[in-house]
């Protein structure tokens, strides 16, 4: 019975989604995209280290479809390698920060008391940074290379997630299904897990879409600034930082690598919208 | 006292028909509805939810979502003059000053960000050349008249009670007296003991302002204590319509037998109710035949074709049901 | 009232001070010697020796922890930094205004610009003008700040030559900078707004006010947008945060000496001094922010005022009246 009522609703929704134009092209274009990061070595014309010492910063051609860079590697392997590392990064991030903020949260909010409070008062010392100040902080405390980078971006998504659940949870905690819940004797335990998790998540499944876009752009602006993914790893945010030496002469240099990095994030941010109506029964009509 | 007036209908309704229609679904709301209010006079309009009542409400006064719905066919006239004709400006002079409505649910039908007592003066201000004080002092005697101390006049409606905020919903209602007030459901969402109270403010102040009212209920109870005709409501259509004695005395569309059926009756020795038997139409499918067949244990092969024709005996009594003879043996009237 | 705000002032010292607390036992593990950072690479083990001893970096944790939480709140005394050894007070007093100038005019563009977008799309749901708003903002969360500021340059500086490409100067700029920081939230200000304009047209008071007789602009400005404003301020508060960290990464591009580049070429030249005070001052400017924030929230909504006028942090009573 169970079961059958959690399918029919997962169904519901996945129905929901697939209507959503908007949503779908966001869906085929991330699936493109965890392709060509698969196959980004079949893929990419040269190496993404390969250097062609005639070829400095020329721009799109037939040969080198976005042009070169500085040293002669080709940008549109470079580009085509880097989608390994926006995408997966952003997810990881957001998994990490989601699964231990949904922890704490759930924590929190069930006991309630002196656990609760110490933990918001934690979070509200965490949350008096601004969100890319501490990625900064944490990204100079652990350190560059791609875990470290998911670690040092994660930290900044916990609050919102926990805080997020808590709140939900403590709604759903005075709901009279609850009550009922209690009065045939169920365990605290399935009680938090059957019932309560499961009735307070949906705001933070919705929150984690939206917290992978945002998490891409901060991983790439911290590349950007010299932090996280270091060169000459072709992360798209590195790719534009080394461009901006070149832009007034080379403007291509920084027109692809950030096209990448729009793209990726817009397609997110479809598919999230889409989600999130699909979550929505307010907002079904 | 007004018997000149009496016999003319202040407002009537004419073959009112209204859609909701949502992508590619319409739903058929309101199917050719008619309806005639005189001053002074309460006329219950009963159904269940989903039959079409507040959409005449809101049709009345043009108030209906711009997005999503449509009157199709028909007319309202206000002393002769067709509402739905006029012009948005001029439809704006005729709301909450010669029209008015009493929200379903006082506990979302006030502005949650606005003082109580502004609310009521914006409807004065709206519809008077009064100075912003005189406007406040009109508020205050409203707020006085539905029994709130005119103190209240700064706060919040998170600071009254659901029946405190119905009186705030009814004190706007009735600020410009209007010659004619909708009233949806204005007490159901309201503890029985509070129901009698407000019923009884309505009543009192409809009789002050010789009000023309149109209430719109699913409780047979309040019809029996306020109205003086009723309008029975299925599917959007009108079943049955006369004055209060001729629908108890002789209710005779077998879905007004039903409603009455479903009501406990003390002085009987059943044990069990008689609920009606099944489910309103599907609202988005056109109808042949009578709406009602479906669920009517005297329907007959001729219930289910055509246009079922509305009978109106010499009282004035009206009923759309083609066996109401039969119908009247069997029920024992 | 003021009550409120005042247990909402008392209660960020402790706030702070763990911001201090964290942030200086963080910046213990980066990696790196101090001593070396300050005398480079070529000093003697004796001369690095004696750098630590002067830095007390040989005391235990809890005595250096004092001594900066020491310096700090009680004597303002917020050291040099070690690589220019300018003073770390004197850079914040020069850098901080602009780093609020381009957040302010971040959050001032997003609501005059992003507001008035999310209301014109709620009112037309469904028409044109709601599509093109809509698919607006959707490119325009989805933009990096950075990479439009880079777009930006290489059309309005390098191409046209309208616009300085960076530095600080008068009016002309701060264009290009306040438009790269600005357009995701005057996107993201947008959507909310439309989705908060559209729960609140819905609303019975809505109807209520048009079965009054108000006219359809003053339902949507006076009735809805009211309503509607109380989660924007939510998510304006929210995002003022983001406007602050975007606003550190625009500065970069446009090499603007605020806050942002001080911090970001602190933490490549590994100047921890400057990183651990830097963003302890953000944290307060941060804080303060926020708690303007809730103050605005009360004054739109008088539900919250009424909260914060009865008890403080815990939840009102709604005061029943009697029937």
């Amino acid at each position: 019975m169970k079961k059958q009522k959690g399918q029919s609703e997962f169904s519901r929704f996945v129905y929901q989604l697939s209507k959503n134009k908007m949503a779908m092209i966001g869906l085929v274009i991330l699936i493109i995209e965890i392709f060509i990061a698969i196959f980004a070595n079949q893929i990419a014309p040269y190496g993404y280290q390969e250097i062609d010492p005639t070829a400095l910063r020329q721009a799109p051609s037939a040969k080198h479809w976005f042009g070169t860079d500085e040293i002669g590697r080709d940008i549109f392997s470079r580009v085509v390698v880097g989608t390994r590392y926006s995408l997966s990064m952003g997810i990881l991030a957001t998994a990490i920060s989601s699964v231990i903020g949904i922890v704490i949260g759930a924590i929190a909010g069930f006991a309630g008391g002196w656990t609760d409070n110490i933990i918001m008062r934690a979070l509200d010392v965490i949350q008096s940074l601004p969100g890319m100040l501490l990625t900064i902080v944490m990204s100079a405390v652990l350190g560059s290379g791609y875990f470290n980078t998911i670690l040092a971006l994660s930290v900044g998504a916990i609050p919102g997630q926990a805080r997020m659940l808590r709140a939900n949870m403590l709604k759903q905690r005075k709901a009279e299904y609850i009550e009922a819940a209690y009065s045939i004797n169920c365990s605290p335990a399935r009680i938090i897990f059957k019932h309560l998790v499961p009735n307070s998540i949906s705001a933070n499944i919705v929150g984690m879409t939206m917290g992978v876009a945002h998490t891409i752009i901060q991983a790439a602006s911290l590349s950007f600034i010299g932090l996280g993914i270091q060169p000459p790893t072709p992360d798209w945010g590195a790719m534009l930082s080394g461009a901006r030496a070149f832009i007034r002469k080379s403007p291509h240099m920084v027109i692809f690598p950030g096209l990448a990095i729009a793209i990726t994030v817009l397609a997110v941010n479809m598919l999230g919208d889409g989600i999130r109506d699909a979550m929505d029964p307010k907002l079904k009509k | 006292m007004e018997n000149t007036t009496e016999n003319k209908e202040f407002l009537s309704v004419k073959n009112l028909k209204v859609e909701y229609f949502s992508g590619k679904t319409v739903v058929h709301a309101v199917n050719g509805v008619d309806l005639k209010m005189y001053k002074g006079k309460t006329l219950g309009l009963v159904g269940e939810t989903g039959a079409g009542k507040t959409t005449i409400a809101k049709s009345i006064l043009r108030i209906l979502p711009d997005v999503g719905a449509r009157v199709v066919e028909g007319e309202v006239e206000l002393e002769g003059k067709n509402l739905l004709a006029l012009k948005e400006h001029d439809m704006r002079k005729i709301r909450g000053n010669e029209i008015s409505m009493i929200f379903q649910d006082p506990m979302t039908a006030l502005n949650p960000v606005q003082r109580v007592g502004e609310q009521i003066a914006e409807a004065v201000k709206l519809h008077s050349d009064l100075s912003k004080e005189q406007c406040e002092e009109r508020a205050k005697e409203m707020l006085k008249m539905v029994g709130i101390t005119e103190d209240r006049y700064y706060e919040y409606p998170h600071q009254f009670s659901g029946g405190m905020k119905q009186r705030i919903v009814i004190a706007i209602a009735l600020a410009c007296n209007p010659q004619v007030l909708l009233a949806d459901e204005p007490t159901t969402a309201l503890d029985v003991t509070i129901q009698a109270q407000v019923l009884e403010l309505v009543a009192e102040l409809q009789k002050k302002f010789n009000t023309a009212m149109l209430l719109i209920t699913h409780d047979l109870g309040v019809v029996a204590t306020v109205c003086d005709e009723v309008a029975i409501i299925y599917a959007g259509k009108i079943v049955e319509y006369g004055t209060k004695e001729q629908i108890f005395h002789h209710p005779s569309h077998p879905y007004t037998l039903g409603l009455f059926g479903a009501i406990p009756d003390m002085a009987d020795d059943d044990i069990w109710l008689h609920p009606i038997e099944g489910l309103p139409p599907d609202p988005t499918k056109v109808i042949e035949g009578c709406a009602f067949a479906p669920r009517c244990k005297y329907a007959t092969d001729a219930c289910r074709k055509g246009e079922i024709p509305a009978v109106t005996t010499e009282d004035g009594h009206l009923s759309s049901c083609i066996n109401m003879k039969t119908v009247l043996r069997k029920e024992g009237k | 009232m003021l009550r409120y705000f005042l247990k909402r002032l008392l209660w960020m010292i402790p706030i702070i001070l763990a911001v201090a607390v964290v942030v200086f036992t963080l910046m213990m593990y980066c990696p790196g010697d101090p001593a070396e950072i300050i005398l480079g690479s070529e000093a003697t083990e004796e001369a690095l020796e004696n750098k630590r001893e002067e830095l007390g970096l040989n005391d235990p944790y809890f005595v250096r922890l004092g001594r900066f939480l020491s310096d700090t709140f009680i004597h303002f005394e917020l050291g040099t930094s070690w690589v220019t050894g300018i003073p770390i007070a004197d850079s914040i007093v020069e850098r901080l205004p602009r780093t609020m100038l381009l957040s302010g005019i971040t959050l001032i563009l997003s609501f005059a610009i992003g507001v008035p977008l999310g209301v014109i799309a709620a009112v037309h749901q469904n028409q044109w003008q709601d599509y093109l708003c809509m698919v607006l903002a959707l490119v325009g969360v989805s933009m990096p700040n950075f990479w439009l500021a880079l777009l930006l340059v290489i059309l309005f500086a390098v191409k046209l030559k309208w616009l300085p490409a960076l530095g600080i100067g008068g009016i002309q700029y701060y264009i290009l900078p306040a438009i790269s920081a600005s357009a995701t939230h005057i996107a993201s200000a947008a959507r909310q707004s439309r989705s908060s304009m559209l729960d609140v047209i819905r609303s019975d008071y809505i109807t209520t006010a048009r079965a009054k007789g108000v006219p359809e602009n003053k339902v949507i400005l006076k009735h809805a947008l009211k309503n509607a404003l109380i989660p924007i301020i939510t998510m304006m508060g929210t995002q003022f945060g983001k406007m602050l960290g975007g606003a550190m990464i625009i500065e970069t591009i446009f090499s603007i000496p605020g806050m942002g580049t001080l911090i970001i070429t602190a933490v490549n030249n590994r100047d921890y001094p400057v990183v651990q005070t830097g963003t302890i001052f953000l944290a307060i400017v941060f804080s303060f922010s926020m708690l303007l924030v809730d103050m605005l929230y009360a004054a739109v909504d008088p539900r919250i005022k009424a909260q914060y006028q009865n008890k403080g942090r815990k939840k009102a009573v709604v005061k029943k009246g009697a029937n």
